[in-house]
């Protein structure tokens, strides 16, 4: 039941921020940032609650009585289809995660939106109940309802308070999730008949799909599918173009929710589903996926460099950074898959971070062009300071969070294929060339004399109190990553036996 | 005929008795809002016939079959015809002028939808589609104003006879060759007849379907729609959209599985064909519409392509007959319900005003009609077939019956088309977020509470039937 409550405190909050804009047009983000913390502290309190928390089990994949909270209901019992909810230790980090970027992009959109906030704040926290609905729900058809129903806030917030080319953005965004999305529901409901006609009974229970028996042609047409919605989504070269548009287009708080939280569900995804579901055909078809990963790290990077726009480059290196996370998973061993993981959360967090001092740049200086800026440090020195760790931590500066998950990609993958590994360690070369570029142009270099009256103030309390927050959370990841290694470490057991 | 047959045909008695009245009405003095109350009156009362007549589930004649499922159908539409009677109040009562013909067609329409919907004879078909579209070319060209309206109601009624005609002679060939024209007949005659004659039993039954295909304006079969859906006036529109379509599918439906028609191979492969360019071409040619109208016509092609699928899944010897008909029930329900509510909305936000049907006019519509505005994009998810929604849930179903039945190339046209639609669908919704700075203000008239309640209700019902569908499952299941 609190997995339940989780998702509905937020949608219920939603309805309030919404209606709460008719008593004051400021109540709405405070009762949004209100709802996220509830939720947030609700989680943490009913989790140390929890005697068995202390002494986490090896979970058993297809055993849900072995996971930390398990929820099941019927809904559609016609098909079988079922309120699942479940939690292990991959998914708890997912939903602290989201909860946390939550809060951050409440902040992030304190004074960044000025119009219909009511209506703002709500597809926020809808957005972020989809979210937690992906990382909990265990019933495919309820799943993939999340993974579809989440888009449509989320649309919204680009939509209408997006920057100038926001329709564009929005719709791409849009098709190509939902495009790559019905593939994934031929897949399910493929993958459910499979087993129908195996059993006799209609489920779209994870644990009761696992194990499907089903031939060799088939298994690999219906990880295809999935793999393609998880892909597009995370997003892979060459499915990632939607991504530098709706990233760059969309407002400061739709762009940390995006980058922080989003991508992380195709991540999810693929450690889930699309390898346990189809095992055989996943391990045969991992040195496609590892090249696809290592030529997005690679392509990401080289096209981040080339950016002019200070979003654009962001998005970019996200394409790069999440490459990693493709590498993690494909090699499937325990090094690599720790190292996904640590890179799911820890790009998290600088991503967030970097996209929030783009909003208040744009909002002080009205353009994401970064020929436009320059020696920006001078007049917002804590701004500089701030985005100069953010900058360091994304090219993965050893010491912070970054640095930990791809030395241990890296690491994992080289067991499996060095060469693969060599062109992954390329991406970190270009990857600290175009960091330092974005810093260099935006904040040192030369002062650009029209900005001197812009009249620019530095950063206030709330935003350094929301950049302390990341901050913490990135050097503790790098210096301490066991309590995450630790939680991830016993579902990753567990999930490795499941495949030859 | 005994009694028991009198009961079985309530619906069809009372639509004739509101008819008639009707006629009386009109003789003794004429009054506009006397007849909308009547007509009013005889609808909910042919909704009463359709739950008693339950009790006297029966074939009729040779002609007509009543059974659960038609008689859930003849419910469903009409209701459609009590919504679409409440839209056209609007429409047709403000000009002062004297309008009540209007009811009597649309009850005269809804009779032929309601024959239609439980034939069981080539006979009562052709009665049931001439006498609802003989009545549709009239409400087509009511309005008596614009020469647009006239001129679909002329496009309409020549290819209407154009199809009707090929329908005829798809007839006369059949009974060449069967010596029979009830549904059941055909089917156990044409397996025998198929053997000596196939060619001529071929050219008959794709005649038939060809005739049928043109009132469901599948391509290449669809030339007319979008003319005509410009044409019409917004109620019309919608019923044209979901009576009518509502009613020739499940004529079809019945023809196609009492003459079992899917076991002949080349019909299926013609039909496939016709399901996978309606899928493509509708979804394609909806992309630069300007007129929502005409937008929505295109997607209906669509949408009838993908119910084809589920017909040419009846073909493959792994398919659930049960599965087949609860997927036509639920896609057709889901259909109709999403049509009337977006077209509840153009109804209340355009009118009759041309200008106002560009999807110009709805720019910002959040702003200012905020339920309308919520009503419209629940429509449009639902048509592109977003979860939560009655649509999804009807694709859910042709998925899967198209699964069990391995037929990939139509499940490809369908990703494909439904990825083409969320673009103009999503166009619609992103016209409403804009803000409302330079839109033309689309206005409804007086009774907007009125429109904002049928808003609501529409949007409730889609929602309800998306997200809690075990019981519309369950029902279903007994039809």
């Amino acid at each position: 039941m609190v997995m339940v409550n989780l998702i509905l405190i937020l949608l219920v909050g939603g309805v309030l921020a919404l209606l709460s804009e008719r008593i004051n047009e400021n109540m709405p983000r405070k009762i949004a940032l209100g709802i996220v913390v509830i939720d947030l502290l609700y989680f943490l309190n009913h989790l140390l609650a929890m005697p068995e928390f202390n002494q986490l089990q090896t979970p058993l994949v297809a055993d849900p009585s072995t996971w930390i909270m398990h929820f099941k209901a019927d809904w559609i019992p016609a098909f079988g289809i079922s309120i699942e909810l479940a939690l292990d230790g991959i998914s708890l980090l997912m939903v602290l995660l989201t909860l946390v970027l939550g809060a951050v992009a409440v902040s992030a959109s304190w004074t960044d939106v000025i119009v219909r906030r009511g209506f703002f704040e709500a597809n926020l926290l809808w957005t972020l109940a989809g979210v937690l609905g992906v990382f909990m729900a265990l019933d495919l058809f309820l799943f993939f309802l999340f993974w579809e129903v989440m888009l449509i806030p989320m649309y919204f917030m680009i939509a209408i308070w997006g920057h100038e080319n926001r329709g564009y953005a929005a719709m791409k965004f849009f098709i190509f999730t939902q495009a790559s999305g019905l593939l994934m529901l031929v897949s399910i409901l493929a993958l459910v008949a499979v087993n129908h006609s195996a059993t006799g009974q209609w489920t779209f229970s994870y644990f009761a799909l696992l194990n499907t028996p089903m031939a060799e042609a088939t298994s690999h047409w219906l990880m295809l599918g999935f793999f393609f919605a998880f892909v597009v989504k995370l997003p892979v070269f060459p499915f990632h173009t939607w991504l530098p548009d709706a990233h760059t287009q969309a407002p400061t708080a739709g762009s940390v929710i995006l980058a922080g939280i989003l991508l992380k569900t195709g991540a999810y995804g693929l450690i889930r589903y699309a390898v346990p579901l189809f095992p055989d055909a996943a391990m045969e078809f991992s040195y496609v996926a590892m090249a696809l990963g290592a030529a997005g790290v690679v392509y990401g990077a080289v096209v981040a460099f080339a950016q002019t726009d200070f979003k654009r480059l962001i998005a970019y290196s996200s394409v790069s950074h999440m490459g990693f996370v493709l590498l993690g998973v494909y090699a499937w061993n325990e090094l690599a898959l720790q190292g996904a993981v640590m890179q799911m959360v820890a790009h998290g967090f600088s991503t967030a971070a970097l996209f929030m001092i783009a909003g208040s740049l744009q909002e002080r200086l009205h353009t994401r062009d970064m020929r436009e800026m320059g020696g920006l440090w001078h007049f917002m020195p804590r701004m500089g300071a701030v985005a100069m760790f953010f900058v360091v931590a994304s090219l993965g500066l050893p010491g912070l969070g970054n640095f930990v998950a791809e030395f241990l990609v890296l690491l994992g993958l080289f067991k499996v294929d060095p060469w693969m590994a060599v062109i992954a360690a390329l991406g970190l070369i270009t990857g600290a060339a175009y960091s330092l570029l974005l810093m260099q142009r935006s904040f040192q270099g030369d002062l650009n004399p029209k900005l001197a009256d812009h009249g620019l103030v530095d950063f206030g309390g709330r935003e350094m109190l929301t950049m302390a927050v990341m901050m913490v959370a990135l050097v503790g990841l790098g210096i301490y990553p066991q309590p995450v290694l630790d939680f991830a470490e016993p579902v990753l057991q567990s999930l490795l036996e499941t495949t030859p | 005929m005994t009694v028991n047959l009198l009961m079985a045909l309530m619906p069809i008695l009372m639509l004739s008795l509101t008819a008639v009245v009707l006629m009386v009405q009109a003789s003794i003095k004429r009054d506009q809002l006397v007849a909308w109350f009547i007509t009013a009156l005889g609808l909910l009362l042919t909704l009463w016939g359709a739950g008693y007549a339950r009790d006297f589930t029966q074939p009729v004649t040779a002609l007509l079959i009543v059974d659960d499922w038609g008689l859930f159908f003849t419910t469903l539409i009409v209701t459609a015809a009590l919504i679409t009677l409440i839209l056209s109040r609007d429409t047709f009562s403000t000009e002062g002028e004297r309008k009540e013909e209007f009811y009597l067609l649309l009850v005269l329409s809804v009779l032929g939808a309601v024959v239609l919907i439980q034939s069981s004879h080539m006979v009562s078909l052709l009665l049931g589609m001439e006498l609802m579209g003989v009545a549709l070319y009239a409400m087509i060209a009511f309005p008596e104003k614009g020469q647009l309206s006239l001129e679909a109601a002329i496009k309409y009624l020549v290819l209407s006879a154009c199809a009707s005609a090929m329908l005829l002679y798809g007839f006369a060939l059949l009974y060449a060759t069967t010596g029979d024209l009830s549904y059941g007949g055909i089917g156990l005659k044409a397996i025998l007849a198929y053997q000596q004659n196939p060619l001529i039993l071929m050219s008959g039954t794709a005649m038939v379907v060809a005739g049928i295909g043109f009132k469901l304006s599948v391509v290449p079969f669809h030339m007319w729609t979008p003319d005509v859906y410009e044409g019409a006036p917004t109620p019309v529109t919608g019923f044209l959209a979901t009576i009518s379509k509502g009613a020739v599918f499940v004529a079809l439906t019945r023809f196609f599985v009492e003459g079992q028609l899917y076991e002949y191979h080349s019909l299926m492969t013609a039909l496939a064909a016709v399901a996978i360019a309606s899928m493509l071409v509708g979804n394609w040619l909806a992309l630069k519409q300007e007129n929502i109208k005409r937008l929505l016509a295109y997607s209906s092609i669509a949408h009838f392509g993908y119910l084809l699928v589920v017909l040419i899944a009846l073909a493959h010897e792994s398919a659930e007959a049960t599965l087949i008909r609860q997927a036509i029930t639920f896609y057709l329900t889901a259909y109709i319900l999403t049509t009337l509510a977006a077209f509840a909305v153009i109804a209340c936000i355009a009118g009759e005003d041309e200008s106002k049907n560009q999807i110009a006019a709805f720019d910002g519509l959040f702003w200012r009609r905020g339920i309308q505005a919520s009503s419209l994009t629940v429509a449009m998810l639902s048509f592109a077939g977003i979860p939560l929604t009655a649509g999804f849930f009807g694709k859910f179903y042709i998925i899967s019956v198209g699964i069990q039945s391995q037929l990939w190339w139509l499940l490809g046209s369908l990703i494909i088309g439904s990825a083409i639609a969320i673009y103009y669908y999503l166009r619609i919704v992103f016209a409403m977020t804009m803000s409302a700075g330079t839109a033309t203000k689309g206005q409804c008239s007086a009774s907007s509470v009125a429109q904002d309640v049928l808003a609501i209700l529409l949007l409730i019902l889609v929602l309800l039937l998306g997200s809690w569908p075990q019981p519309f499952i369950e029902f279903a299941g007994q039809l």
